[in-house]
């Protein structure tokens, strides 16, 4: 158990080392997910020989002495909304259960040729819909911190995979906190880059103008190594950015945060935030001072409106994307009775397929875009992202990353928040303005809260196109942490018991 | 107050193509309104002189060169459909027999 504990970057250097090999690595991992994930369900599809035969790949070429990636050999776990050749894709939904993509996403193509050996599909909220997992189709995942808890959502099959040592890391996607709430509340890092990035080809769309594929591990420079890995230009994405953004890598070997400006959000403090929550995220700000940060005090007035924008520019755009499913050229098609044209097919498919919080969104989605409403709802909702982009480029002249608790509570519990469909949404208060303005952000672990001894996040924002400055900042943070703890986050989670 | 009403959620649900109960309606019409009060909260501060924003990364004239590329072969394409024949998808009837 020790050694599926380790990061990413210290199984990828024993590796090199031959210390161990691939095989045997990921084979250990495959059984730990073999005991764990039919309590925990943080996957859909495990593909043991797959893993194991791109594994023994990787040792055969190592033993020639042939030069590999730096994570070759290092498994790897996916988010199943991104496309993968030959294996079943579903998006957490049942309009998908069985889809086998002709494709492989672009990422999934960059894992394969850093020689990762994939272990699954993770769980998620249908089609990334959601803060829990209790939207998938196919069961939500539990906390391995608080086995009635959720481990977050939509990413909360590859945050509680890592979370309980199933997989090293993984890849998620991230659409209003996909990845980074998750990370908050299952005590991991999670990174969501900046806007074009990292390629959106064979990612199964939620919001097109919000949606950012990126990593999920237990350490800031796991996140360094697997964004440099997935990262890059695409010409498959015409929103992908034409240049790089530099190395991840270099920039989590950063060791110190003298001078470093931290702008506090006014907006993302105080009562909207679980007390344990708000004292670990202010010890975090202590830490960070005492090592030579400089704290200023930002103000985002128009912050006061993003979740309202969000919700009306995610399902319009939501409500574009999932039109595609519609029982033609893939995915359920269910016949009615009796003589039907392809239009009753059609709608009687996507009722039997879509979960209700998808239909809740795609007819919201239909309600903001259709004629009368449009300019009110929509189009005052992509004015709000305007003074959202406006307020963060002046909060930016005065601090070098911006920062806010991730989220303002810790992990809930199973069906808490099913009653009021508002509640869930208020999950993503802090996450939702990095989406909606196109920025970087991360989030990374910064202690237990008092109440609850759970996991609490802190997140980093910083421009768009300066993802180097959050590894930079979470570098350091995270060690000045660890030494205070004299351990890792990872190390104070509760034993699994999942007979 | 604004005014989901069920007639509204099923011209809505029609728009989307999806074939919603009449307990799905009821429900919807409730949670909606819920909802689009909280977000109509926009419409307060979006005034006339801010210009929207579609895209948060701006960018322009991306292209290619018109070169054909591998794509997709036919099988590939038609290997998801529920039915196909001769490498087509097939469908139920298009018009109505009326």
């Amino acid at each position: 158990m020790e050694l599926l504990s380790k990061s990413a970057s210290e199984l990828a250097s024993m590796l090199v080392k031959k210390e161990i090999s691939s095989v045997e690595l990921t084979k250990a991992q495959l059984d730990n997910i073999d005991k764990l994930n039919p309590k925990i369900n943080s996957y859909l599809t495990v593909t043991h020989e797959l893993a194991l035969s791109q594994a023994k790949q990787v040792d055969d070429q190592r033993a020639k002495g042939e030069s590999l990636p730096a994570l070759a050999g290092v498994p790897i776990a996916v988010k199943d909304n991104l496309a993968t050749i030959g294996i079943a894709t579903t998006a957490g939904s049942k309009i998908l259960q069985g889809w086998v993509p002709p494709y492989d996403a672009t990422v999934v193509k960059k894992i394969l040729a850093n020689k990762m050996p994939m272990l699954g599909k993770t769980n998620l909220d249908e089609f990334a819909m959601g803060s829990s997992t209790e939207n998938s189709a196919y069961g939500p995942s539990l906390n391995p911190w608080d086995l009635t808890r959720t481990p977050g959502g939509s990413g909360g099959g590859s945050s509680s995979a890592v979370a309980s040592m199933q997989a090293p890391l993984a890849i998620g996607s991230d659409t209003g906190g996909s990845i980074r709430f998750p990370a908050a509340v299952t005590g991991t890092v999670g990174v969501k880059p900046t806007y074009g990035a990292v390629s959106r080809y064979g990612l199964i769309a939620l919001g097109s103008s919000l949606d950012q594929v990126g990593p999920v591990t237990r350490n800031v420079m796991d996140a360094a190594m697997l964004q440099d890995a997935i990262a890059g230009h695409d010409p498959m994405d015409a929103t992908s950015l034409p240049e790089s953004l530099g190395s991840m890598t270099e920039a989590a070997k950063n060791d110190s945060v003298k001078g470093l400006r931290i702008g506090i959000i006014k907006e993302l403090t105080g009562e909207g935030f679980q007390k344990g929550v708000s004292e670990k995220f202010n010890e975090a700000l202590e830490v960070l001072v005492a090592a030579g940060a400089e704290i200023v005090e930002v103000s985002c007035p128009s912050f006061q409106y993003a979740i309202a924008a969000y919700y009306l520019i995610q399902p319009a755009e939501a409500s574009s994307n999932l039109a595609r499913f519609d029982s033609v050229r893939f995915g359920l098609r269910v016949m009615p009775e009796g003589a039907a044209t392809v239009e009753k097919v059609m709608s009687a498919t996507r009722e039997a397929g879509f979960g209700p919080e998808v239909k809740r969104r795609i007819i919201l989605g239909t309600y903001a875009l259709s004629s009368g409403y449009y300019d009110a709802y929509y189009g005052s909702a992509q004015k709000v992202r305007t003074l959202i982009q406006a307020d963060l480029a002046k909060a930016f002249e005065k601090a070098d990353v911006l920062v806010s608790p991730t989220a303002p509570t810790t992990a809930f519990k199973l069906g808490e928040k099913q009653e009021d469909p508002l509640a869930m949404y208020l999950n993503d208060i802090a996450t939702i303005p990095a989406n909606l303005a196109g920025i970087p952000g991360m989030s990374l672990p910064v202690g237990l809260a008092k109440e609850d001894n759970l996991p609490v996040g802190a997140q980093f924002l910083a421009p768009a196109r300066e993802d180097a400055r959050l590894y930079k900042v979470g570098a350091v943070l995270e060690k000045l942490l660890e030494a205070k703890w004299s351990k890792k986050m990872m190390d104070f989670a509760p034993e699994l018991k999942v007979n | 107050m604004t005014e989901i009403t069920p007639e509204l959620v099923r011209h809505l649900a029609g728009l989307a193509r999806i074939e919603v109960t009449e307990a799905e309606v009821a429900q919807f019409a409730s949670q909606l309104a819920l909802i689009v009060d909280s977000v109509a909260t926009v419409k307060a501060v979006a005034s006339q002189d801010i210009v929207a924003t579609s895209h948060p990364i701006p960018m322009s004239n991306v292209f290619r060169e018109d070169v054909v590329t591998p794509s997709l072969t036919q099988k590939e394409a038609l290997s998801g459909a529920a039915d196909s024949d001769s490498g087509r998808f097939k469908v139920s009837a298009i018009l109505d027999e009326e």
